[in-house]
């Protein structure tokens, strides 16, 4: 019996918090379907056709509805499933917005593997290491198919899409090794698309996120990649092209040509190096060509982490943390 | 059953009884030659028609899902290939789906019972009703030939950009014959709506309807207005694999969230013409073994109405961790919740129909109260879904896996099997083994149950769907599940050993051999040609049981 149940612990305050809503919402349905199989076995022994018991006098008319009784088991129902909904609701809209203060790392899906890329250059392929007790955020997307960053230990899931960027985080608070799985089917071997969580202790995350020679920050090799595919030579400071400055947009508005405000968010970069004709910024010619084929999804992560440093510190050009 | 041994109740006035005449002289005599069925407009044929082709495809998705499990008897794949498991999983969802589910009891038992039912002739347009069949035919053999030519390995739900940019199998060929099946759906649909609206008997007012006919009924409207949105997304898939015209894959500017949105704009209310018409069995069934009048008549029809009508607002629940607005999840999980609520008001009025009833156990009660039980558990278990912070856990994993199967097997599938067996003696003018149908029952309860029940827990526990290849700490659930599927397979294919030899064999049946109420018992079993030898008057409501008289008859 323990090994049907064994692997099945939370590795998170929010994993413990759907269990709960999990196991309440268990003795509920459990009870009601206990109830009505009850209440049908009963009536079905005592008004089996032999069962030599009075239905009432012969000519008495049948039972066939009491307005009271169907009140009842509409409006009790209703206000339990309205319960289960708001509770549901309450903990989904928690869990949709990260907290402030969060470990940024950059996942990149595709057929059929997982690339991680943490915030100093320490790449690694299927295995994601986190510290312990830490919110980790996770910017996630794909340069093929939908796949899904399922963690099962901390009851979180989201599909990663191609074309945008979507967020999940989760604070570990047990070290330990968790399954990763791609929950959405994405073709031959979507059932090895997995990998593994290692939630280390802090001191050990430290030792390992900066062992293994890490060439560069994500923001450097952006930096680089910034001037290798001539970005800077309209963006940068002694451009001559009249060109939009990228320092400090980050997480901010920005006016638009068509007098609309585009909030600067990770899909807002990406969308402004691949269509630039999309959304020009005002007062700007829209004079920039796509870099739709020449830069990888990588290379987007990089730039991105670049544009993220100059949003905390506009003069200096460099780590993100 | 007892062929003979029950009195049939009074009939009413000028309603003639039923009786054992010659097969000869019923509608089943009006040719047997293979030309004179495929040319049939009578809707008592053409109901056969569409069981002998859905029975064909019920085994052959059955095949499929029986590669699979014992696939998955071992966490690695060592039976088949990857490929090979991703293009199982897709051809068992897409047969049982199209070719079996969808059509089952509207196409076969709303044929042949909705004009007996409501005292018509045929339906309104019986040529057209032979035309749905052919479409039918023609989708099958298309979609038959995408399998036979390497199959497809996309899903049944053809998500976006994997369908039209990534996968390399015969998407185009598979959604063809999806696309042409949908007309035969949308047509029949169509016919059931007019027959309803135009052709009932004097006095069959449409609070004298049985639920079977308020079900189909509302199932017919979904059909008509769900398959063209399905239609159309099909041909928006096509068009963005065949021409590369961007939209659904972003790398060409399209949305691959549109195409969900689509797909379940038709896929949820799907769901809801599979089960309709199941409960509308479990309602004339139930009423006639406990010998009583449905408990709640009005809100058990306007739960009908209700589940079809919510049933269009909620398809967004499939896609909670997809990306779309946290708000929309919030309002889908809203509006799931509310279309819980006809489904168990259904549940609890059933329940109720048996109170003070005078109930025998034949192998179509038993079926009836299978379904009551499989599809609550199916029920309960769609409020853990429809949970936003549980979907998130359980969405793509086993759990959902349980949760559909559990309404869709454990509901739609034993509800048409009690209706094969409540209405063979009608159909066919025979009885079949009691005792064998009964034995099928309850092999078939036990052996879904062990099958569908483990994949609860595996989903709690994490395992996703679809996977060819699974971690071992997932292998003992994965064996009970295979054990019971096997147990499950034993049971399905019972009635198609005992069923067909009944036709040979069984003993004539009489025009009334449950001692039921409703117009179909009124007349021969089988029917002659023209259903009813004079028109029937319906001059009250349905199911008029008098239990009380039925036990003081049949008691001790």
């Amino acid at each position: 019996m323990r090994e049907l149940f064994a692997w099945h612990v939370g590795a998170s305050p929010y994993a413990h918090r759907v269990d709960v809503l999990f196991w309440t919402l268990t003795g509920i349905t459990g009870a009601v379907a206990l109830g009505v199989i009850t209440v049908m076995a009963v009536f079905a022994i005592r008004y089996r056709r032999e069962a030599v018991m009075a239905r009432g006098p012969i000519d008495e008319p049948p039972v066939t509805g009491k307005r009271w009784v169907e009140i009842c088991w509409i409006v009790i129902p209703l206000l339990i499933f309205l319960a289960v909904y708001v509770w549901g609701a309450n903990l989904y809209f928690q869990y949709a917005s990260p907290p402030a203060k969060t470990l940024e790392v950059y996942v990149l899906a595709k057929q059929w593997m997982w690339k991680v890329e943490h915030g100093n250059g320490r790449r690694e392929i299927n295995e994601l290491h986190v510290p312990r007790g830490q919110a980790i955020k996770l910017v996630m997307t794909s340069q093929d198919v939908i796949h899904s960053f399922y963690v099962p230990a901390f009851r979180v899931k989201r599909d990663v899409l191609p074309g945008r960027y979507a967020v999940l985080w989760f604070r570990p608070t047990r070290s330990g090794v968790y399954h990763l799985f791609c929950a959405e089917y994405c073709g031959t071997d979507h059932s090895r698309m997995g990998g593994r969580i290692l939630v280390m202790e802090p001191e050990d995350f430290g030792r390992w996120v900066s062992s293994g020679a890490p060439t560069a920050t994500l923001a450097a090799a952006g930096e680089e990649k910034f001037r290798a595919f001539g970005c800077g030579g309209c963006h940068g400071e002694n451009a001559t092209v009249h060109a939009p400055s990228l320092a400090g947009i980050f997480g901010h508005d920005v006016p638009l040509a068509t007098g609309q405000f585009a909030h600067v968010d990770e899909r807002y970069i990406r969308d402004s190096i691949l269509m630039p004709s999309r959304d020009i910024a005002a007062g700007y010619p829209d004079v920039m060509p796509s870099f739709t084929g020449r830069v990888s999804e990588e290379d987007i992560l990089d730039l991105i982490a670049y544009v993220k440093s100059l949003a905390s510190a506009p003069s200096a050009r460099g780590d993100i943390r | 059953m007892n062929a003979t041994s029950v009195s049939s109740p009074p009939a009413p006035e000028g309603v003639p009884t039923g009786d054992a005449r010659p097969i000869e002289q019923s509608y089943l005599g009006a040719g047997s030659s293979l030309w004179s069925w495929l040319t049939t407009v009578d809707h008592k044929r053409i109901a056969i028609l569409y069981a002998v082709a859905i029975t064909a495809f019920f085994f052959l998705g059955g095949a499929a899902a029986t590669l699979m499990r014992v696939e998955l008897v071992t966490p690695r794949g060592d039976l088949v290939s990857a490929e090979t498991y991703n293009k199982l999983f897709t051809a068992h969802g897409m047969i049982m789906v199209w070719f079996f589910l969808i059509p089952s009891i509207p196409t076969t038992f709303g044929n042949f019972l909705i004009p007996l039912m409501i005292g018509a002739r045929d339906l309104a347009f019986p040529r057209l009703n032979l035309m749905s069949w052919y479409v039918y035919i023609a989708g099958a053999c298309i979609t038959v030939a995408a399998l036979i030519a390497g199959g497809v390995d996309t899903g049944w739900t053809f998500y976006t950009p994997f369908s039209t940019m990534f996968s390399s199998s015969y998407v185009i060929l598979a959604i063809a014959g999806v696309f042409v099946v949908g007309f035969s759906s949308i047509l029949t649909g169509l016919n059931f709506i007019v027959t309803v609206h135009r052709l009932r008997a004097p006095g069959m007012t449409w609070f004298r309807l049985p639920l079977f006919v308020w079900a189909i009924y509302a199932t017919s409207v979904i059909l008509v207005l769900a398959t063209p949105v399905l239609a159309m997304t099909l041909v928006l898939l096509l068009v963005e694999r065949v021409l590369g015209i961007g939209i659904f894959d972003p790398a060409l500017g399209g949305d691959p969230l549109l195409f969900q949105h689509l797909f379940w704009f038709y896929s949820h209310p799907a769901v809801y013409i599979m089960v309709l018409p199941a409960m509308g069995v479990a309602s004339e069934v139930i009423t006639c073994f406990a010998h009583k009048p449905v408990f709640g008549y009005r809100m058990m029809a306007y739960a009908i109405l209700a589940i079809a009508t919510i049933g269009f607002l909620v398809w967004g629940h499939h896609m909670f961790v997809s990306g779309q607005s946290v708000y929309a999840g919030a309002t889908f999980s809203l509006l799931s919740y509310l279309v819980a609520i006809p489904s168990a008001i259904k549940v609890f009025n059933w329940t109720a129909t048996l109170y003070k009833g005078s109930i025998t156990f034949e192998a179509p009660m038993l079926y009836a109260l299978g379904f009551v039980g499989l599809f609550m558990l199916g029920g309960l278990t769609g409020l853990f879904v429809a949970a936003l912070a549980l979907d998130v856990h359980l969405t793509d994993t086993y759990f959902v896996v349980a949760h559909f199967h559990y309404i869709m097997v454990g509901g739609s599938v034993m509800a048409y099997f009690a209706a094969i067996h409540y209405w063979w003696p009608k159909i066919t003018g025979r009885c079949y083994s009691e005792g064998w149908a009964r034995f099928a029952a309850v092999i078939i309860f036990v052996g879904f149950n062990l099958t569908f029940f483990p994949q609860f827990l595996l989903g709690a526990g994490g395992m996703p769907r679809r996977y060819h290849e699974y971690a071992p700490e997932f292998q003992l659930l994965n064996v009970l599940s295979s054990a019971g599927a096997s147990i499950l397979a034993a049971g399905y294919l019972l009635p198609l050993l005992y069923l067909p030899w009944s036709l040979r064999f069984g003993a004539r049946a009489s025009g009334n051999p449950w001692d039921a109420r409703g117009l179909e018992w009124q007349t021969a079993s089988p029917p002659p040609v023209e259903n009813f030898e004079t028109p029937p008057v319906v001059p009250e409501r349905p199911y008029d049981y008098r239990p009380q008289a039925a036990a003081a008859e049949g008691g001790a």
